[in-house]
């Protein structure tokens, strides 16, 4: 395996397994927490999908605006929110990043500019079409991030941010985690143009498709991207082509696919393959690997300690944050 | 403030809009033909080569899209007015009014309030049949987390919408299409006029008109003709329909011992229904008789005139309505 990029060091190769980890270890406790009950409503994991996460985030800037998806812990830790925080959001936690009002589909956070955490398949999209407006009339080289599933290209919402997008040359990175199925419709099964990237044509914006099961080939395509949309070149389409292993959510019994189908690209997964190509390269030992293993558990298990002894919020406050608290 | 000054509702909301844009660089107005059209009711005529097509944006029929665009850009520090046409269309933005605007704050456990102003279009009168007319203020009226007012008055026609973008979250303001045209004296310095709390518009003293919007006139006219009779009708100008303002509508309630609500809105799941629940519920042992509605007759607005007049909560409704509660005419 010598597709590493030129370059690359020791340094900057187990930053990125170390960020992909993270979110993998958070994840797995989060569905044996589920299992315990401790985290409820919907709980959607992104296993499979961590070099998009990582990738992207490498490229972005912290002024930049990120709106995502009800399947965004994996973006919200790569973006930089504290895992405790998030943690205790899915706890429901007043202490939770979104002070327990969101749970784990509404993750918001403003230090970092991450605007949810949005549960209505491509509710987002109008959202960062806004974003991406305020940054260019308030004159910044500030660009919004979405994340959006193929599934929500199905929906009129795509289609409208687009094109306002494009019309208006607005700085907006449509980031479409295609992992070919919307719950459990497989893409052929929605959409009569498979090849989501070439819908991009007929709004005149910029597009590629990327293996998303790469994170330097995630983060490359990005940096390329963000480069020309910060530089006012307008609105462009990603589509990171990737796979989720597990279940849409806790309730799914996975009718719609086949276990060999998940279990090939399980072998093409992200962290299993930047952690071959990296021994390969002796950059890494298996030394290593369950170094940046055990941190991630460590992080893990102190957000769970974190979450757990959260407070919750008292009930005299249920009325708080339906309007503004400046509001009179 | 020195002489009142005559103009039409049309013309006291463009200057509201012209002042907005005059006083704060984050306002922007944006929606379907705002700019070169100058408004499918003429509003914002003029505004875009007063102050350019960056902040008079013409946007696609993408109700969605730039409802939503204007969340996002209230999230991103500015404070947009967007215009949808009729309160009809505005069903297809409806997603990201009640699921995003309406949500974003309490989502965010108050972190991303949403400074919107959305102005859109209500009610009939123009002939303009059933999907240009209806009365769907009750659906936001509904969703916590949204402001809804329905200024009547010139004065609020101006005032109201400063008011609103003073506020840090999402207002929709209703603008009834047959009070366009009316004439009336500005009166009310802009800065007095406040976003919430409704208003004695008429005071009397044997039945209380509650209403808003057009309806307001409605009731105006019923009052004249029930004074012929020898009926006081005092009339509150709801203003704000979310929050609703308990306290000034059972004060008069408590003082006429009678009420009749007056909505543009289909009876069923009213507004007026909302009201009358919170009189019956807060002054029962003050009544005299039991309340009354006069809502739009359960139809889907129909085109001809006579049949839309029909359809709607006309003065001679009201009249009969009250005259009902107070016994004359027995």
């Amino acid at each position: 395996m010598s597709d590493l990029p030129a370059g690359l060091t020791r340094e900057r190769g187990l930053d990125l397994l170390r960020g992909m980890l993270r979110i993998r270890q958070f994840e797995e406790h989060c569905a044996e927490l589920y299992g315990a009950g401790h985290i409820r409503g919907f709980l959607h994991l992104c296993d499979g999908e961590e070099a998009i996460a990582v990738g992207v985030m490498q490229a972005l800037g912290p002024d930049d605006a990120v709106v995502s998806t009800y399947r965004e812990h994996g973006h919200a830790l790569a973006r930089g929110i504290a895992m405790g925080p998030l943690m205790a959001e899915l706890y429901g936690k007043r202490s939770g990043c979104s002070g327990g009002r969101g749970g784990s589909m509404h993750v918001f956070d403003a230090a970092t500019r991450f605007y949810g955490g949005n549960a209505i398949v491509g509710g987002g999209l109008p959202l960062a079409v806004g974003l991406a407006l305020a940054e260019q009339l308030r004159g910044t080289r500030n660009l919004a991030a979405c994340f959006f599933g193929e599934g929500a290209v199905a929906e009129g919402e795509f289609h409208e941010s687009m094109n306002l997008a494009a019309l208006w040359n607005l700085p907006v990175l449509f980031l479409c985690e295609n992992n070919l199925y919307a719950m459990g419709t497989a893409l052929t099964r929605s959409e009569s143009q498979t090849d989501i990237q070439a819908k991009a044509a007929g709004y005149k914006v910029r597009a590629a498709a990327v293996d998303g099961m790469d994170v330097f080939a995630v983060e490359s395509a990005v940096r390329d991207a963000v480069e020309i949309t910060r530089g006012g070149g307008g609105p462009a389409l990603l589509e990171l082509r990737t796979y989720r292993f597990r279940a849409h959510s806790m309730f799914d019994a996975q009718l719609y696919r086949d276990k060999a189908e998940v279990e090939a690209w399980r072998e093409r997964g992200p962290i299993i393959r930047l952690t071959t190509r990296l021994k390969a390269a002796g950059l890494m030992t298996e030394d290593d690997f369950q170094r940046l293993l055990r941190e991630a558990d460590a992080e893990v298990q102190a957000a769970v300690e974190f979450a757990t002894a959260a407070e919750w919020e008292p009930v005299a406050e249920l009325a708080r944050h339906v309007c503004a608290e400046a509001a009179s | 403030m020195s002489e009142p000054v005559r103009i039409t509702y049309r013309e006291a909301v463009k200057q509201a809009i012209r002042e907005a844009l005059q006083g704060d660089p984050r306002v922007f107005l944006m929606g379907e033909d705002v700019g070169r059209y100058g408004g499918c009711f003429a509003v914002s005529k003029g505004l875009l080569a007063e102050f350019g097509e960056q902040r008079i944006r013409d946007t696609p029929l993408s109700e969605s899209a730039f409802v939503g665009a204007g969340i996002g850009a209230a999230l991103g520090g500015l404070r947009p007015i967007v215009e949808v046409m009729t309160v009809n269309f505005s069903l297809l933005a409806l997603d990201q009014i009640v699921n995003n605007a309406a949500t974003l704050c309490h989502m965010s456990g108050g972190q991303f309030p949403v400074p919107l102003v959305i102005r859109m279009a209500t009610g009939a009168g123009r002939q303009l049949a059933a999907q240009h007319s209806h009365s769907l203020e009750a659906w936001y009226a509904h969703v916590p987390g949204l402001r809804v007012v329905e200024p009547a008055t010139i004065d609020d026609a101006r005032g109201m919408l400063r008011a609103a973008l003073a506020c840090p979250d999402p207002v929709i303001v209703f603008e009834p299409i047959s009070l366009y045209n009316m004439e009336g004296d500005l009166t009310a310095a802009a800065s007095e006029v406040k976003l919430a709390g409704a208003r004695v518009h008429r005071t009397g003293k044997d039945v209380t008109l509650v209403s808003y919007g057009a309806s307001l006139w409605r009731c105006t006219a019923a009052a004249d003709e029930l004074a012929t009779a020898g009926i006081e009708a005092e009339i509150i100008d709801l203003r704000s329909l979310r929050p609703l303002d308990d306290a000034t509508i059972l004060e008069s309630v408590r003082r006429t011992r009678r009420a009749v609500v007056v909505d543009e809105g289909w009876r069923s799941g009213s507004l007026a229904a909302e009201i009358v629940t919170r009189i019956v519920e807060q002054a029962f042992y003050d009544l005299d008789a039991p309340v009354a509605r006069v809502c739009t007759e359960e139809v889907p607005i129909p085109y001809p005139k006579h049949l839309e007049d029909a359809a709607l909560p006309a003065a001679p409704r009201i009249v009969t309505a009250v005259k009902g509660l107070v016994g004359h005419g027995q």
